[in-house]
Parts: C-alpha cells; sequence; structure tokens
C-alpha cells in the first residue's frame, strides 16, 4: 500500500531524500557530532525553522487544499508551546528547589516542594500559589497529551460554532484572527496562570538532561523537529492523495455542491481545522524548547498572518510550497533582522536593513499575491512542464466566491 | 399509488417577497415529472427547499415510505437520504480529474474518517469506469474537468449524478446548451433513469418536455397552476394566459 | 515669686480653660509667656483655647498675626506686639489695639510659631472668621472646618448661622452643621434628625462624614458573652470571615494561643535532632506533614516544646466563640439611620454610575463607529477587505501630528488636519485601489492578504520615519476639560467632540449614498456592476472613489482618535478587529447596521470593564468570545439584508 502510494507520488520521495540529507549534513558539520563548522545557535536556528516548515505544513492543509484561511494557526502553535514549557518549567525548578532543600536537616515534605516550586515560578507575577491549570504539570506524559488535547479541543469548539453557522471566507479570517486576539490578551493578564506577559522561560535546560551541553541537545531537537517534518509530511501527502484529498479540495473551490454530493461540508472542516490545530501545536512543543522563551506577543495575530505569508510564497496547494516557503522567508527574516543583511548606502540615505526589511517583505508578499499566486512552488511547475487547463482565467465555480482559475491552477 | 416525497402547503418569502405560496406536490417512487412555470415562478426557490437549502417559512415536506420530515435535515442529510439535484449551469470540480470526479461521488460511507481511510477498490474503478462510459467520457477519464467542453461537463455532472445512485433526481434545465443530438441523448436517458427512480426536470423549453412525454406541472407565482398531460394544460386559459400565452 | 503665681495659674489654665473666660488678649499671653514663645503643638492647645474663649475683641487680630508669624516680643521690655513692615522698619501695634510707633526690625523678636502650632491657631481663628465682615474670609472659614471638622466648630458654626447675612453662605453654614451635628452633637435625637435630612443627597462631604459613623472593629468573645457596645452584626466563620481570620481575632484578643506555623514547627523539630532522630521518629521520614506534626505531638508529650493548637482545638476555639462587628459609633439609633440613609445614596450613586457608564459607553461607541465607518464603506459596499484600514487611520494621526509641528496653533492645526489627513489618506486609499485591489476583485481571501502586506509595509515605514515613541497630537485647549453633571456623571469635551464627528459622517454618509448621483451611481455599481456599466456608470471610476472616500474617512478618524490615544506606528493596528467586528456584528452593507453594532461593542465592552473593573485585558477577551458566540445565532449581523439580495 504504502509503497505503492511512494511510487505514486514522486515528489514525497524526493522530500524526504532532501530533508535526510539536510539533516545529516548539519550534523556533520554541527559543534556536538561534526566539525563544528556550524555554531550552537544556527543549529537552533535551523531547527527552529523546520518546525515552522511543519506548521506551515498544517497551514496548506487548511488553506491551500482546503480554502479555510484560518488567521489563528500560530495561537495553537503558540499554546502547545505552553503546554511544554510548563512541565519544562515545573521540572526544572522542581530540580531547583529540591537540591536547594537537600541541605535542610529535615527532608522536604511535597507541600514544600510544592510551594517553592510555586513561589519561584510566581514571584516574577506576585503570586506563589500554583494555579489550578498546572495541576498536570508535573507529570510529563499527561503534559505531552494536553499538547495536543488542549490545542485540539480549542480548536474543535472553536470550529464547531464557526461551522455550524455557516460562517466562511473572509468572515471566517477575521473571527479567527479575533479568537487569537482574544487568546493572547487574556494570557497577557496576570492572574492567567501563565505568568502573563513574562511567559516561561528557560525552557531550554531539558530537566534531567543538565549534563548534557547544550550543542548536544540542539541536534538531538534538530533530529526531533526533522523526523517530525518528514512523518508529518509522509501523513499529509498519503492524506490529500486520496479520496479525502479530493473532497477538501473541492470544499474549497465550491462547497456547496459538495454539500448536494452528501457530504457533510462542516464535519470535514472541523476535522481539518482540529487535525491542522494538534500538528501546529506538536511544532510548537518542538519549537519552543529551542527558543528558550514563550510569551504571550508569540500568538499576536500578526505571527498568524505571517504563517500565511510563508505559505503564500512558497506556493500553496501544495505540500512542498509551505516547506520552500517558510524555510526561505523564516531564514531570509532571521538574516535580514539579525543585522547580518549589508546596509546600501544610497548616498542620500542608506537602507539599513533591520528598519526596511519588513517593508521589503510586506510589498514583496503584495507582488507574489498579484503576479505569481502559485508562489515559489510554481518554479518547480515551470521546471517540470506541467501545464494546467487553460480557462481563460474564467471562475471555477458558479458563484462570485468561487476560485478563479489563476488561483487553482497547479 | 404509494409516493416518494410529498410537499404540502410550503410557503417562504424573501424581504416580504413571496417566493412559494402554499405550494403542494407530490410524485411517486417511479415516475418522471416536468416542471414548467415562468421566470420567477419559484422553480429553483422549490428545488433549494427540497434539496435543503432553503428553509419554508411554513409547510411540511416528507419523503420516502417511512415520510420522515426532510425540513431538520442538512442539505449533505439529504442528499445521502437520496436527493440528487443537477444545476442549470454544470457544477463540476474542474481542478480535479473525471474520475476524481466521480470517485466522490460513488455512493459510499460519507463520514470524514471512513474517507480518509477509503482507498478505491477495484469494484470501484470498474464502476466508475461504467458510469463514464455511459455518459460518453471514458477516454477522457484522466482529464482534469476544467478541460472538457460545456457538453462534457453536463454530461459529467449527469454522470456524478449517477454515481451518488439517488431515488429522487431534480434536473435544473438540461437540455440548456445542449446540440440537438445531445438533447436526444438527454431525453432518452432521463426516460431510462425514471423507470427505476423519480425524476423530476425543470425546463423551459417545451419541445423538450413534450419529448419527455410525461406529467406537467405548471408553477406561476410560487404555487401550482395547473398539473396533468402536457396537452392537458397547454389547453388550460390560466396556463395561457401567464405562460403559453406570451 | 511671680514666676510661681505664673506657673500656677497656667497649670489653673491647663485644668480649667473656661477660668480664662474674661481674660483680655494681651493678659492671656501674658499669663502664658513661656508657652507662647516657646510653643509646641502638644502644649499650646490651652493657650489657644483660652483666647479662643476670650471676648477680647483682639483676639482675632492676635491670633491672626500669630499664625501669619506677625507677633513679636518689643526687645527693650519684653511686651508683646504686633508688627506689620513698613519702609522705616516695623510698624508696631499693642494688643489692646493701640499704635506702638515704628521700630527697626532688629529691635523685635519676631514669634516663630511651627506648621502644627499655625495649624491649631488657625483653627482656632475660625470662630472668628465665620463671624468676618468680609464674605470671602466666611467662605475660606467654612471651607477650613469642612476640611478638618472638629467638635469645637459646632457651637462657633450655630452662633454664626443666625447672624449670617448672605444667602449662599448660610446656606453652606446650615449644611456644614447639620454635617458636624451627626458626627459630634451629643443629642442623639439631633443627630438621627440631621442624618435624616440628608437623604438622598449624593455630596462627597455627606459620605466622608458618615462612613466613620459606621466603621467597625472586629471582635471575638465567648460563647454566651454579650457583646460590649453597638452591635453591627454577627459573622459565621466559614462565611463571613474565614477560619485563619476567626483565630487570628481569638488571639488578638488573647483567647487562644498563637497558632503553630509550618517554619515554627520546622524549627521545633530541627532544634531537637538527636542522633539522627526526633522524638523517636528517624529524621528521614519527616517528609510528609502528618510525620511532622506527629513528631511534634510527641515533642509536646515529653515537654520539650510548647504546646500548640492543632486544627481540631484551632476548629474548636472557634465554635467555642462568637465572632462580631462593633461599631466604633456607640449609639444605636445613629448607627441604625446613618446605614439607611448610605443605602439610600449608594442606590442613587448605582443609579448615577449607570448613566456615567452610558456615556462611557456611548462615546466609545462613536469611536468604534469613527474607525468603522470608513470600513463599512469599503467591505460593506465594495465586499473589499482592507486590512490597511488600520494603517490608514495611523497615516491621518500622524499627518495630524505633522500639521503640529508647523502650525504652532492647535485649533487651526485641526483644521488643516482634518481635510488634509482626507486627502493624504483619499489618495493612498486610490493608489492602492488602482495598484493592488482592482487586479484582485472576485478574490476575498487574496484582497485580505494582499491589503495585509500593505500593511505590514506602512506600519514598518511609519516605524522607520517617526520613531517607535509615542508622538503627542495636542487637542486645542477649550476641548480640554470636561462637561461634569456632577461628581459622578462626566463626560470630557473630546469625547463629546468624537460623538459630534461620528453624527457629522453618519449624516454625511446617508447623504452621500441616498441623495447625491455619486451615491446612487455606488449603489447601482454594488448591485449589479455589468448593468451599471451598461447604463454609462464607469464601474472603475465608482470603485476608484468608495475605495478613498472609505479611506480618507479612515484619515479623519485618525485624527480624532489621535487626540486623545498615543499616535505611534501601532495606533491603527488596535482598532483593526474592533473595527472589522463593528461591521461584520453590525450587518455587512448598512450603515445602520455599523452604528448598531457600534453601539453594541461599545456597551458590551464597557458593561464587561465594569463588571470586572480590575482587568481591561480580560474584559477584552469576554467582549470577543461573546462577538464570536453572537454570530452563532446572527451570523449576518444585527441588521442582516435577507434572502436573494445577500447573496446566498
Amino acid at each position: 500500500m504504502t509503497r505503492s502510494f511512494l511510487a505514486t507520488h514522486p515528489s514525497v520521495l524526493i522530500f524526504l531524500l532532501i530533508l535526510s540529507l539536510f539533516t545529516i549534513g548539519v550534523t556533520i558539520l554541527s559543534e556536538a557530532y561534526g566539525t563544528a563548522f556550524i555554531s550552537t545557535s544556527f543549529v537552533k536556528t535551523l531547527g527552529k525553522t523546520l518546525c515552522l516548515c511543519l506548521v506551515a505544513l498544517a497551514m496548506d492543509l487548511i488553506w491551500g487544499y482546503a480554502g479555510i484561511l484560518s488567521l489563528g494557526h500560530m495561537a495553537f502553535f503558540a499554546l502547545g508551546g505552553y503546554m511544554i514549557g510548563m512541565w519544562l518549567m515545573y521540572a526544572r525548578t522542581e530540580e531547583i528547589v529540591l537540591s536547594a532543600l537537600a541541605n535542610e536537616v529535615l527532608p522536604p515534605t511535597t507541600e514544600e516542594v510544592t510551594n517553592g516550586i510555586a513561589a519561584q515560578i510566581f514571584g516574577v507575577v506576585g503570586a506563589s500559589e500554583l494555579p489550578p491549570i498546572w495541576g498536570f504539570a508535573h507529570s510529563l506524559p499527561l503534559q505531552l497529551l494536553l499538547v495536543i488535547a488542549v490545542p485540539g479541543l480549542l480548536a474543535l469548539a472553536f470550529g464547531w460554532l464557526a461551522f455550524r453557522s455557516r460562517v466562511t471566507g473572509v468572515y471566517l479570517s477575521i473571527l479567527t484572527q479575533a479568537g487569537t486576539l482574544a487568546l493572547a490578551l487574556w494570557l497577557f493578564q496576570n492572574d492567567s496562570g501563565l505568568r502573563g506577559n513574562n511567559g516561561l522561560s528557560g525552557l531550554q535546560n531539558i530537566p534531567g538532561l543538565a549534563h548534557v551541553p547544550q550543542a548536544e541537545l540542539s541536534i538531538w531537537f534538530f533530529w526531533a523537529s526533522a523526523a517530525a517534518l518528514g512523518l508529518t509530511y509522509v501523513a499529509l501527502a498519503w492524506l490529500v492523495s486520496g479520496k479525502f484529498g479530493s473532497v477538501i479540495r473541492a470544499i474549497r473551490d465550491d462547497e456547496a455542491r459538495v454539500r448536494f454530493l452528501g457530504y457533510s461540508v462542516e464535519g470535514y472542516k472541523l476535522f481539518l481545522f482540529t487535525l491542522t490545530a494538534m500538528i501546529a501545536a506538536i511544532a510548537g512543543a518542538l519549537y519552543y524548547p529551542q527558543a528558550g522563551i514563550i510569551n504571550p506577543a508569540e500568538l499576536a495575530p500578526i505571527a498568524s498572518i505571517y504563517l500565511a505569508v510563508w505559505v503564500a510564497i512558497g506556493g500553496r496547494g501544495r505540500l512542498y510550497g509551505a516547506v520552500i516557503g517558510a524555510a526561505f522567508v523564516s531564514l531570509l527574516s532571521s538574516w535580514f533582522t539579525g543585522g547580518r543583511a549589508p546596509s546600501i548606502d544610497l548616498g542620500f540615505y542608506t537602507i539599513n536593513w533591520v528598519d526596511w526589511w519588513l517593508v521589503l517583505l510586506g510589498l514583496s508578499f503584495v507582488l507574489v499575491t498579484l503576479f505569481a499566486p502559485k508562489g515559489i512552488g510554481g518554479l518547480i511547475d515551470l521546471a517540470a512542464h506541467l501545464r494546467a487547463p487553460d480557462r481563460k482565467g474564467a471562475a471555477l465555480g458558479p458563484d462570485d466566491s468561487a476560485l478563479r482559475e489563476k488561483e487553482a491552477r497547479e | 399509488m404509494t409516493t416518494l416525497l410529498e410537499v404540502s402547503g410550503i410557503s417562504v418569502s424573501f424581504d416580504g417577497f413571496r417566493a412559494i405560496n402554499n405550494l403542494s406536490f407530490t410524485i411517486g417512487p417511479a415516475e418522471l415529472r416536468a416542471i414548467i412555470g415562468p421566470n420567477g415562478a419559484g422553480k429553483t426557490t422549490f428545488m433549494d427547499i427540497i434539496t435543503g437549502k432553503t428553509r419554508p417559512d411554513r409547510g411540511t415536506v416528507r419523503w420516502g415510505p417511512m415520510a420522515d420530515s426532510l425540513l431538520s435535515k442538512s442539505e449533505a442529510e439529504i442528499a445521502r437520504a437520496g436527493i440528487g439535484r443537477k444545476f442549470q449551469r454544470p457544477t463540476v470540480f474542474e481542478d480535479q480529474t473525471v474520475a476524481e470526479n466521480l470517485m466522490m461521488a460513488l455512493k459510499a460511507n460519507r463520514n470524514p474518517f471512513a474517507v480518509l481511510f477509503w482507498r478505491p477498490k477495484p469494484a470501484d474503478h470498474a464502476r466508475v469506469a461504467a458510469l463514464a462510459t455511459e455518459v460518453g467520457l471514458a477516454d477522457h477519464l484522466a482529464r482534469k474537468s476544467g478541460e472538457l467542453s460545456h457538453g462534457q461537463k453536463q454530461w459529467l455532472e449527469i454522470g456524478m449524478l449517477l454515481a451518488q445512485e439517488p431515488k429522487l433526481l431534480l434536473v435544473d434545465e438540461p437540455a440548456a446548451g445542449m446540440t440537438l443530438a445531445e438533447r436526444e441523448h438527454t431525453t432518452r436517458l432521463l426516460v431510462d433513469l425514471a423507470r427505476t427512480r423519480a425524476v423530476v426536470v425543470v425546463e423551459h423549453d417545451m419541445d423538450f418536455v413534450r419529448r419527455l412525454n410525461c406529467k406537467v406541472t405548471v408553477l406561476h407565482e410560487g404555487s401550482v397552476l395547473a398539473e396533468g398531460s402536457l396537452d392537458h394544460v397547454t389547453k388550460n386559459p390560466a396556463v395561457i394566459d401567464v405562460y403559453l400565452g406570451r | 515669686m511671680r514666676r510661681l503665681a505664673a506657673a500656677l495659674i497656667a497649670a489653673f489654665a491647663l485644668l480649667l480653660p473656661m477660668a480664662a473666660l474674661a481674660q483680655s488678649a494681651a493678659q492671656i499671653l501674658e499669663d502664658h509667656r513661656a508657652l507662647v514663645e516657646k510653643p509646641s503643638r502638644t502644649t499650646i492647645g490651652p493657650v489657644i483655647a483660652a483666647l479662643a474663649a476670650s471676648d477680647d475683641p483682639m483676639v482675632a487680630d492676635v491670633l491672626a498675626a500669630w499664625a501669619d508669624r506677625r507677633l513679636g516680643l518689643r526687645k527693650a521690655d519684653g511686651a508683646f506686639v504686633l508688627v506689620s513692615p513698613v519702609a522705616e522698619g516695623v510698624a508696631l501695634r499693642l494688643l489692646d489695639g493701640s499704635d506702638a510707633g515704628v521700630l527697626a526690625a532688629s529691635e523685635i523678636t519676631e514669634l516663630r510659631p511651627n506648621a502644627g502650632v499655625r495649624g491649631m491657631i488657625a483653627g482656632a481663628l475660625v470662630r472668628f472668621r465665620l463671624s468676618a465682615p468680609d464674605p470671602a474670609a466666611r467662605a475660606d472659614a467654612l471651607a477650613t472646618i469642612a476640611r478638618d471638622p472638629a467638635p469645637e466648630h459646632l457651637e462657633a458654626l450655630r452662633q454664626s448661622l443666625g447672624e449670617e447675612s448672605d444667602a449662599g453662605l448660610r446656606a453652606q453654614k446650615a449644611r456644614l452643621e447639620r454635617l458636624l451635628t451627626l458626627r459630634f452633637e451629643d443629642d442623639s435625637a439631633a443627630r438621627v434628625a440631621a442624618i435624616g435630612s440628608f437623604s438622598g443627597d449624593l455630596g462627597l462631604d455627606l459620605r466622608a462624614a458618615l462612613n466613620p459613623l459606621l466603621a467597625v472593629t472586629r471582635v471575638a468573645l465567648p460563647l454566651g458573652a454579650v457583646p460590649e457596645g453597638n452591635l453591627a452584626r454577627d459573622l459565621t466563620p466559614g462565611i463571613d470571615l474565614t477560619e485563619a481570620e476567626a483565630y487570628a481575632a481569638l488571639v488578638s484578643a488573647g483567647l487562644a494561643p498563637e497558632p503553630l506555623t509550618a517554619e515554627a514547627l520546622k524549627a521545633a523539630l530541627v532544634a531537637n535532632v538527636e542522633g539522627g532522630m526526633v522524638a523517636g521518629f528517624p529524621v528521614a521520614r519527616l517528609n510528609t506533614e502528618e510525620a511532622r506534626a506527629a513528631a511534634y505531638s510527641a515533642l509536646e508529650a515529653e515537654g520539650r516544646v510548647p504546646p500548640a493548637a492543632t486544627e481540631d482545638e484551632v476548629a474548636a476555639a472557634i465554635a467555642a466563640h462568637r465572632f462580631v462587628e462593633i461599631y466604633a459609633e456607640p449609639d444605636p439609633a445613629v448607627t441604625t439611620a446613618a446605614a439607611e440613609v448610605l443605602q439610600g445614596i449608594e442606590l442613587k450613586l448605582a443609579a448615577m454610575q449607570a448613566a456615567d457608564l452610558g456615556l462611557d459607553a456611548l462615546s466609545l461607541a462613536s469611536i468604534y463607529f469613527l474607525a468603522a465607518i470608513g470600513l463599512a464603506i469599503t467591505f460593506g459596499v465594495m465586499r473589499v477587505i482592507n486590512m490597511a484600514h488600520g494603517e490608514f487611520i495611523m497615516m491621518g494621526a500622524y499627518t495630524g501630528y505633522v500639521v503640529q509641528l508647523f502650525v504652532a496653533n492647535h485649533t487651526l492645526s485641526l483644521l488643516i488636519a482634518l481635510p488634509l489627513a482626507f486627502a493624504v489618506t483619499f489618495a493612498a486609499g486610490v493608489a492602492m485601489e488602482r495598484l493592488v485591489i482592482r487586479h484582485l476583485y472576485k478574490r476575498p481571501l487574496e484582497t485580505l492578504l494582499a491589503t495585509f502586506g500593505i500593511s505590514i509595509a506602512l506600519q514598518q515605514l511609519a516605524k522607520t520615519i517617526f520613531g517607535t515613541q509615542a508622538r503627542p497630537l495636542t487637542a486645542p485647549s477649550w476641548l480640554d476639560g470636561a462637561l461634569s453633571f456632577n461628581d459622578i456623571v462626566a463626560i470630557s469635551y473630546i469625547r463629546i467632540a468624537i460623538f459630534v464627528l461620528a453624527l457629522v459622517f453618519l449624516v454625511f454618509f446617508l447623504w452621500l449614498m441616498q441623495r447625491t448621483r455619486l451615491g446612487l451611481e455606488v449603489r447601482a455599481v454594488t448591485q449589479n456592476p455589468s448593468m451599471a456599466a451598461s447604463m454609462g456608470i464607469n464601474p472603475d471610476r465608482i470603485n476608484m472613489l468608495t475605495f478613498g472616500l472609505g479611506s480618507g474617512i479612515a484619515g479623519i478618524a485618525g485624527v480624532a482618535i489621535g487626540l486623545f490615544a498615543q499616535v505611534t506606528s501601532e495606533l491603527g493596528s488596535a482598532y483593526i478587529v474592533q473595527s472589522f467586528m463593528t461591521v461584520v456584528v453590525g450587518g455587512v452593507g448598512n450603515i445602520w447596521g455599523t452604528l448598531a453594532g457600534a453601539a453594541m461593542i461599545g456597551t458590551l465592552q464597557k458593561g464587561i470593564e465594569w463588571l470586572n473593573p480590575a482587568n481591561t485585558l480580560a474584559a477584552q477577551t469576554y467582549m470577543i468570545l461573546f462577538i464570536i458566540l453572537f454570530i452563532q445565532f446572527r451570523p449576518r449581523g444585527i441588521i442582516a439584508l435577507k434572502g436573494r439580495a445577500a447573496g446566498d
């Protein structure tokens, strides 16, 4: 089954091959296991980029394939980070508290340890009790479950409400954006139980692995990110290749017609919305231990918009497009904003890329939308000489909201 | 005679405009029926109500031997119950191949989880091929449906309808934009289909209706003006007045 | 001998200030010379009281001079003199009022009472001032009393009340008299009457007078004991106060021993570790609270640690006592009356606060309306999502700021800024429509994304040009201040101006759409572009103008918003989500819907903030959640287009 699937979808094999080569290459050049050509911080950047590619895959599935422009998937990404961050911070603080209490004459009681942890974590927001939402933070398996469950249930509830009332198109986009804003604002307040705008920090220190240098940890996380990306890519490629993929693309193009075929469009959308939210959460759970810190600013609506930008620039409606877009734009972005890009001296004015990168990104995004709706992935089409039907730009569906031919050409 | 669909006393209005006014209609399990009426008579709204797209303000729509109410069901549930609809303009998924279009329409479990793990078996491929042959698209299975001609798209849509294996077919102006040969083919197909299931055809073209040779319902201003054979209704002075006379 | 006599008299005066009744001011000062020369807040009281009680007409002058540091000693003979500076030195007056010529300043020892003493002198002066011939001085005196009332003012106030000729001042005096009566009068009935006379009064002074009457202290007493004093209410532990608070009350009343804290317990255990054991318990096993408590009990049994209350004992102690609140005010009739009146006041206050909240909501609604009206045009009429709308608002605000850099007069600069902001954002809107949006009609999601790109670029441009810190956009001075109806209900003039501006735009929009050729064409293009085109309307031109108009209005809204908000590059993004919510909630394509949406969102946000005033962030969260739920029930907004026109 799988063999024939891989045989019929060579792009999956090519992708896996490139990903493996990349992973091996980075490992060989890393400080921990190789020639130390690449610094640990750059390994982390690459690992984070892989996580961003993963969340871009989710975005591509929900937007590129199903046509739902969600402006809230980075919220799920950050929620996943928060969930794993809670365990990381709790377990790490527990280690610190235990070692501090180890010198006492009496062995510490559970209450003393809990109070000590709460005081350490929440002193910064002026609280000293562990909020109820930290009830599972002591257990890695439970908290790992929450990484998927919390964003999943949130997406399920939100999606159920939104899809049930047939909110579609731009309305849905705005609604997801508002929902993201609501979540971010909620997390910003101190009594949310997640340290307000301080967020969770010190996540790069993995409990129980204090003896392992960051150089090695970074490579381990890089491997995990690569594995997650590869597995998700294969799974999603399999998903979109079958009838399910056919149905969701049909929903994108003309959802009313799909209803008359007997498919419950809302059910499919809900399924996809929840699934992609979970993928985003997993990506976040891998990203934030590499980033080391998470705070509510990560949930700002603009983050989800950047996600859409990556997918659009990479080329939506094709999985490799999302990966290319996320990797290309986010690496370029960190290059420009990191101050490494050379300034351009125009004589009367010096273009400092730290200031002008966003202007460039915004404008190039407009240009891509206008002139290259297929994004970078379109170049691969050109190379492969794939020909799409030319219908002189006619609408694909009967309604005004239906896709135009240009958009759907793949 | 048993009834497959019984619509009784439905009314619906948009912003004060009565699109359907106390309309009643029944059709048996294997019957061909043509609905004619001038523009704005409520033909499309009538189909919208049956397929669940529009909810009536009053009245009942009952379906099948158990006389289930269709009013509380969603479009998808109604479609799964066995009501298929063909739109006036061909609406196929142009971005996907003919085979994919037919495969999607094939009668099967529509649950997302079931669909996720559904992979075509040889029997399904055979059924798709058979359907494609029936509608004359056997050579085009791998082509994207957007590349098809207008008539081919109409046929593809009919093929998709057949793949759904509906008990009731609602067909909106099937002959529009078809060549004469295609019309004849369509007529034969519709008459053929009506042997095993109910078919409701909405049509303007009198010649086409005459060729169907079936019972005719005339709609006017949202209610039934006359019903009977084509000859019978064309003699009705009220019908002549509002429709044929012009 | 003389000094002894003076000391005796002074002591006598301390005990019985009234004894000095018939003395002249000069005599009193002379009697207390030592105190007067070196006055301190703690000892000077009787002297001032004696002066105040004296009927010498010079007392007021003397007190005033003393307080102003114009009372001195003539070095030659040590006599008290009133001094006033003149060109040649200082002019002197004796305490009997007679002039005593002019001396050089160096011939006088100035008395320098400290601030505390001067305050006391001023208090005594009040009585004289209340009857001063100058009404301003009397008003001043009233204010002094109102600020710091004391029992002794009451008599003075009553005396001066009868003599008061000015009607306004008499009313003030009467009110103050009642306020003092309810606090300081001895006669209970008079106090109750005074309290009752204030029923329904909202004055802050009244609340300040009533609240101390109702101050309570928490008291613990054994069951069966009768509480002393004026009982306010019984407290039930667990409901009115926590167990810990109840026990703390017991401890502070000396009815129970201090509770043993976890730290103290631990310290006691640590102090008693012997060879790895505590009272027979191995140290290693003392890692639960139960084990530690057991070890402590064992130590307690051995008598090595003081007994500590266990949880059961604490519970028993609480159960064995009654907890009450006692009014500081001993008179029950007074407290009952005060509580009643205060309750009435609170009801009325709540109504007033609701009115104030209503005004707040109205002004917030008009801000949202202003921010959203441009969107209502572009999104509602043209179905074009413009995510850069917020940045147009920002551009308007920055235009106002730049104009102020060049035109110093704020009124004039505002008059220039409004049309200029319209022009700038109109041009930007037209440019955007021509260059980008025109190519994306019928592709709403793409429009959304492309305008996002523009929004990102514009925001960063503003940041690069103007920096990240907030820029001031100052309102003209005639917009400063607030229109206040009473102590509670008030609205600032800027908000009134914004409300008026919102109204103007509403009327303008209605006029434009219903009464002008452009409006007709816009409606035609909206409903059926191809038909409109065949009627000779140029849809391109109409789209361009409509979009420019919507953007231009955003610019004007930006100037208005900039007047009260911080002008930063993020100004627009702060409003964009709310603006979209306003349009969506209200119902697309209908200006009345936008109005209703703005009203709903404004009211809602203020309402939620009122319910949870400490947390405005959470309020926004709840508001957005409410809107998401609202859309469930009215997916097309408050004012929805129905049927075929809605395009379903």
